[in-house]
């Protein structure tokens, strides 16, 4: 009997890098409209709404880039480890630890000068979510403890840490007991583009993207993370000190996480909430592969995913349900992640003696 | 590295294609829904959960339904499960943007984005379910639904065999502590060694979280189970441990045939229709309503055939009170839990008292 069985690429054809991600997207959004038209609905209508409310005015492009800029920096920070493969699942609670330590310097120093109270968050933030990241580096360069596992674990020690804050001692005293801390004073909101909600963090988020890619490329340190990367034995053959670089990307990563969750109170919520972030942290992991760990790519698939979520919000406004949202959002994401795994891999068929 | 680059270029175009090839699509087909009416009104409405939680949120889409069948030329525009926070707030920006003349938001937590956008857009009103503050076009909007709760507690307390009854509850919000402390001062009207105890999901809308916490309450030894969550798990909960329950929103009679005993419900739709008249008629102004069960927005859901009529008989007198509003469930003397005295004999608590509750009342097992 002869099987189906995946095999490296060794080398990607420019041809198929082409024509897959066409192919994944028209695929998608045909299996969409087919799916949209046998439940009833106007699939050019309702296309058209999802282009209209994450790209189609102004406001709609506003908004996309509020939803995206939490991924843009998670992503930049995700991308980092993963290039040590280092597999920090961490981001979602480094966000939270961001957002609480940054929270904690605009409760504690509220009518200070923004000048002062906004950097002040912004090493707040990246300090806290370095701790968090730190924590499973120092476990993983001493004592090869799997990072996946305790990033993961350390997730919920974040977000109910911030429940038991908003829950308890920072709740707003005004909010008739619901779990919110006080709205930041002026001082300690970032300030935004005109009317929109388009805030300081987009240009963040592009300083890091350029940091990142200089740093990576361009230095001697850039240099170790790839190689180390690449191969771990090979980094230590050649004199690296594995352990130390392990700390620093750990460190690195989860304090650009605090940042996205600093940005995120200091920008839009302006307080420290529960269910702060919808998982960006997660989400961020599939902007980070697809955008294959190129920053300024990430930046860019970010923008995309931002506008796949606002836009299938939007469809709602014509009339489609919420889960109807979600399946339509799932399909396109399953056929673009689908593609990649076709272009990276072959599928071949094999005869079972071949084993 | 360049290839990569070209490569998300291409799929952006594509992206952009696709959609562009829908835009043009549009204009060509005559299977285009039928175009608005210039009479219509659009009516916008944010919902925390969805329609199928057969909870809070289905009571406010009956509402919306019941208000389409009267008023013809009503168009809603729903948007489902919006979350309160960074989303909430272009929720409502974009229902502004489609036109809609006045705006529902069904959640406590949508305060701070309903407040923003009224601001923004002072032509469209707001009506903010459970809300506190309003604004020139921003109105609140309530219902006394303690009153119905402290006719449920009566029910409740006659049927507990061990005088231990167990409550799920969202948030340690007034809503939900007042609903408590009726619940259980109409539990101890009929029974006075009667006992509640509180645990917090700290959700409104988690069907697996709820049922948990109905389960906890189970196993701590409870034998009727009444809640203030949106889904009707905690029902189930104690129909498969076969104890009693008291549902919420709606009579939850179907999701638990042997155990359900009641239901304090929801009745928006008249509410509905007589905001959306006031809209046309030009007659809307602010204000903060909290209906009672007189003006029926509030009501008990039919009474289990399993409690004994002389409870029954004894429920619908004290309703009957309620709607000639002869008295009204806070009426002292109340203890609070501490044992300081909350109301002297004879003394009604005022509707700001109800409204910031804080405190439990002697009897509730649990902290805020």
């Amino acid at each position: 009997m002869p099987k189906l069985k995946l095999i490296k690429r060794e080398n990607e054809s420019t041809m198929a890098r082409l024509v897959v991600p066409v192919l994944s997207i028209i695929m998608a959004f045909g299996c969409g409209w087919i799916f949209l038209a046998l439940s009833g609905y106007y699939p050019e209508v309702v296309f058209t709404k999802m282009f209209n409310g994450a790209l189609g005015s102004p406001y709609a492009i506003s908004e996309t880039i509020v939803k995206a800029v939490p991924l843009m920096i998670t992503g930049l920070a995700i991308s980092l480890a993963f290039k040590m493969k280092l597999w920090n699942i961490g981001a979602e609670g480094q966000i939270y630890m961001g957002a609480f330590a940054a929270s904690g310097i605009a409760l504690a120093l509220g009518n200070g000068s923004p000048y002062i109270l906004i950097p002040l968050m912004m090493i707040a933030g990246f300090a806290a979510g370095a701790l968090w990241g730190l924590i499973p580096g120092l476990l993983k360069a001493y004592w090869q403890v799997n990072e996946t596992i305790i990033t993961l674990m350390l997730n919920y020690i974040a977000i109910y840490w911030v429940d038991y804050l908003v829950f308890g001692p920072w709740k707003d005293p005004n909010s008739m007991g619901f779990p919110l801390t006080p709205i930041f004073s002026p001082a300690a909101q970032l300030p935004t583009w005109g009317d929109s909600r388009v805030h300081l963090g987009l240009v963040l988020a592009g300083i890091i993207a350029i940091s990142f890619y200089l740093i990576v490329q361009y230095t001697r340190w850039g240099y170790e993370v790839r190689v180390i990367g690449e191969s771990s034995q090979a980094a230590r053959y050649a004199g690296m000190n594995v352990a130390r670089n392990i700390m620093l990307v750990m460190l690195i990563s989860g304090g650009i996480a605090g940042i996205a969750g600093m940005v995120e109170v200091a920008g839009i919520t302006h307080r420290l909430q529960q269910g702060l972030s919808p998982g960006y942290g997660y989400t961020a992991i599939i902007v980070t592969w697809l955008a294959r760990l190129n920053p300024f790519v990430i930046i860019i698939v970010a923008f995309l995913f931002g506008a796949l979520l606002v836009g299938g919000f939007a469809v709602q406004i014509v009339g489609v349900s919420f889960s109807i949202t979600q399946i339509l959002q799932g399909t396109i994401l399953f056929f673009l992640l689908a593609g990649e795994i076709f272009l990276r891999y072959k599928l071949v068929l094999v005869r079972e003696e071949a084993d | 590295m360049k290839l990569k680059k070209f490569t998300v270029l291409i799929l952006v175009a594509m992206l952009l294609s696709v959609f562009v090839i829908g835009c043009g699509n549009d204009a060509k087909t005559d299977s285009e829904p039928p175009a608005e009416q210039s009479e219509a009104i659009k009516v916008g409405w944010v919902y925390i959960g969805v329609p199928g939680d057969y909870g809070w949120t289905y009571a406010h889409d009956q509402g919306r339904a019941y208000l389409e069948d009267q008023i013809p030329g009503v168009e809603s525009i729903v948007l489902e499960n919006v979350p309160e926070g960074a989303d909430a707030e272009r929720s409502f920006e974009q229902l502004a943007q489609e036109g809609c003349s006045i705006i529902f938001g069904t959640s406590f937590g949508y305060g701070d984005a309903m407040l923003a956008v009224a601001e923004k857009y002072p032509d469209v009103k707001f009506m903010h379910a459970t809300g506190l503050q309003t604004a020139d076009n921003l109105s609140t909007y309530f219902g006394r639904i303690y009153q119905a709760r402290y006719l449920s507690g009566m029910v409740a307390g006659a049927m507990t065999e061990n005088n231990t009854m167990g409550y799920v509850a969202a948030f340690p919000i007034p809503e939900v502590i007042r609903g408590i402390n009726a619940f259980t001062l109409g539990a101890q009207s009929v029974n006075p060694d009667v006992t509640v105890k509180v645990v917090w999901t700290n959700t409104w809308f988690d069907p697996a979280k709820e049922k948990e916490a109905a389960k906890s309450l189970l196993e701590a030894g409870c034998d009727v189970i009444a809640q203030h969550q949106d889904t009707t798990e905690p029902q189930v909960a104690a129909e498969e441990a076969g104890k009693y329950c008291v549902g919420y929103n709606n009579d939850m009679h179907e999701f638990a045939p042997e155990g359900n005993l009641t239901s304090p419900i929801w009745n928006w739709g008249p509410y509905y229709v007589n905001t959306i008249q006031a809209v046309i008629d030009g007659t809307w102004a602010s204000e903060s309503y909290w209906g009672g069960i007189d003006e029926e927005i509030v009501d008990l859901a039919p009474i289990s055939d399993k409690v004994p009529a002389t409870v029954t008989e004894q429920v619908e007198a004290k309703k009957e009170a309620l709607k000639n509003k002869q008295w009204d469930v806070f009426t002292g003397p109340i203890m609070a839990q501490d044992g300081t005295e909350k109301a002297a004999e004879g003394q009604v608590l005022t509707d700001a008292e109800m409204l910031s509750m804080d405190w439990f009342v002697a009897g509730v097992e649990g902290s805020i």
